[in-house]
């Protein structure tokens, strides 16, 4: 299959790629590892007259923690990523999640940025991000400017980012003492989408009370899903076998997923269940290690 | 839009004139005829499009001949030297690891980046890595024991 026509351009600088979105406005899009972008224009689900490709531009691929954030650079790769020693130690629902992201040979490619960016809630980084409460680093022609991960994604394959923006860092708050994160996702299949997926971070008190907990869904509606009271039902409580069963009951009445080859709308809910409780219990092992 | 590119293709060095759209899949086969390299789903799902950029195993229907310049992209072809299989080559003939053949140059080239970063993979090594090229007569088994077999050739295996 072959795209429709654009022109495709390779700036050298983040600042030449914005005066390229600036310039072509909403007929330009952004090309960072291309593992969505390009299917879809190849499909021809979608089409634009320009490609600004951003993958080349130094100073985008980096892991590092700093100043109490861990920060991801947008154009790391998912293999990357695999690989960070950081991650596989204190962020345990990215070091999860990262494997289960498409395969092998995708992950050599897709960015962690473009995965964040598409607004693509069957993406696995959405949910991840909000989990974690992490905070999307974008530039535009006026500066930077950051946007709560909670807070970034309006509709299906909609997010705050206006046509001349580019995400360029991800930033993950360092978890506090007491701090454990988890995903759990079923697919059918390597290189599927999630038929439910839940991504959690928790952190616990001196006494084992919960004090902050966050569950996010993957492709459960148009944007992810975060599962406000599910979360705050746990805040305060010891959890025990009955608070997180009843935290996964909360959490999976928020999804609203659509009923497609991978299931019926109960039945992916019911996952949606099922999987938060996993990730709830294997979050919180983790956080009585830490 | 056309692109001047320069690309080492298995060890010779190309210059090309591109347009943006032309996919690294369209330009290996159809501009340099080195039609080893096979086209399958066509939505970076299968992998027998696998190619190696800079050494890594990536599906080249994915992936435009524009975004390619200046790099080095390896093909099955490339695999043999001196008139001499691959170890992982001989291997997959030894160990009937390929069966109707589609999925093999894409196999192949995945296996063989696997046999560069790990001189002795474990057969769950194997399997992941190659989770995303498809053999569709289902001849999994053979090719891990194929890759298992090259290891030893190769000199890695205790």
């Amino acid at each position: 299959m072959i795209p429709a026509p654009f022109d495709y351009h390779r700036p050298g600088t983040l600042d030449e790629a914005i005066g390229l979105l600036s310039r072509h406005g909403g007929d330009a899009r952004v090309l960072s590892g291309g593992m969505s972008l390009l299917p879809a224009l190849k499909l021809r689900l979608g089409s634009c007259g320009h490609l600004v490709d951003i993958g080349r531009i130094p100073g985008l691929e980096y892991v590092k923690e700093d100043g109490g954030m861990l920060r991801i650079g947008a154009g790391t790769r998912q293999c990357v990523l695999a690989q960070s020693e950081v991650i596989n130690s204190r962020y345990g629902v990215l070091a999860d999640a990262v494997p289960l992201i498409a395969d092998p040979l995708v992950r050599n490619r897709g960015t962690f940025g473009g995965n964040v960016a598409n607004g693509d809630p069957a993406n696995d980084g959405p949910a991840i991000v909000i989990a974690l409460g992490a905070e999307l680093v974008a530039r535009g022609p006026q500066g930077e400017r950051t946007i709560a991960a909670n807070r970034f994604y309006k509709d299906l394959f909609v997010t705050a980012l206006a046509p001349d923006e580019i995400l360029t860092e991800i930033r993950i708050p360092q978890p506090p003492p007491r701090s454990g994160s988890a995903y759990r996702k079923l697919k059918r299949k390597t290189g599927d989408y999630a038929a439910a997926a839940a991504a959690v971070q928790l952190t616990l008190d001196a006494r084992g009370a919960v004090q902050r907990a966050c569950i996010a869904l993957t492709n459960a509606g148009p944007t992810p899903v975060e599962a406000v009271q599910g979360s705050r039902f746990l805040e305060g409580k010891t959890p025990d076998e009955k608070s997180i069963a009843e935290a996964a009951r909360l959490a999976a009445a928020a999804a609203a997923p659509s009923a497609d080859r991978r299931g019926s709308v109960e039945y992916k809910r019911e996952m949606a269940r099922v999987l938060t409780a996993r990730a709830l219990k294997a979050a919180l092992e983790r956080a009585g290690r830490s | 839009m056309k692109h001047q590119i320069s690309v080492t293709v298995n060890g010779t060095a190309h210059e090309a004139e591109v347009e943006s759209r032309l996919l690294l899949v369209h330009f290996i086969r159809e501009e340099l005829r080195l039609t080893g390299t096979h086209i399958g789903c066509d939505t970076s799902h299968c992998g027998v499009c696998t190619v190696l950029l800079d050494g890594q195993p990536v599906k080249s229907c994915t992936v435009l001949a524009a975004q390619v310049d200046g790099c080095k992209v390896s093909t099955v072809e490339g695999l043999e030297s001196g008139g001499k299989l691959h170890p992982i080559q001989e291997a997959f003939t030894e160990k009937h690891a390929l069966q109707c053949g589609y999925c093999t140059p894409g196999m192949l080239m995945t296996c063989s980046a696997l046999l560069e970063q790990n001189r002795n993979p474990s057969e769950q090594e194997i399997r992941q890595a190659i989770s995303g090229n498809l053999c569709r007569c289902t001849g999994y088994l053979n090719i891990v024991k194929a890759v298992q077999h090259a290891a030893q050739k190769i000199g890695g295996a205790p």
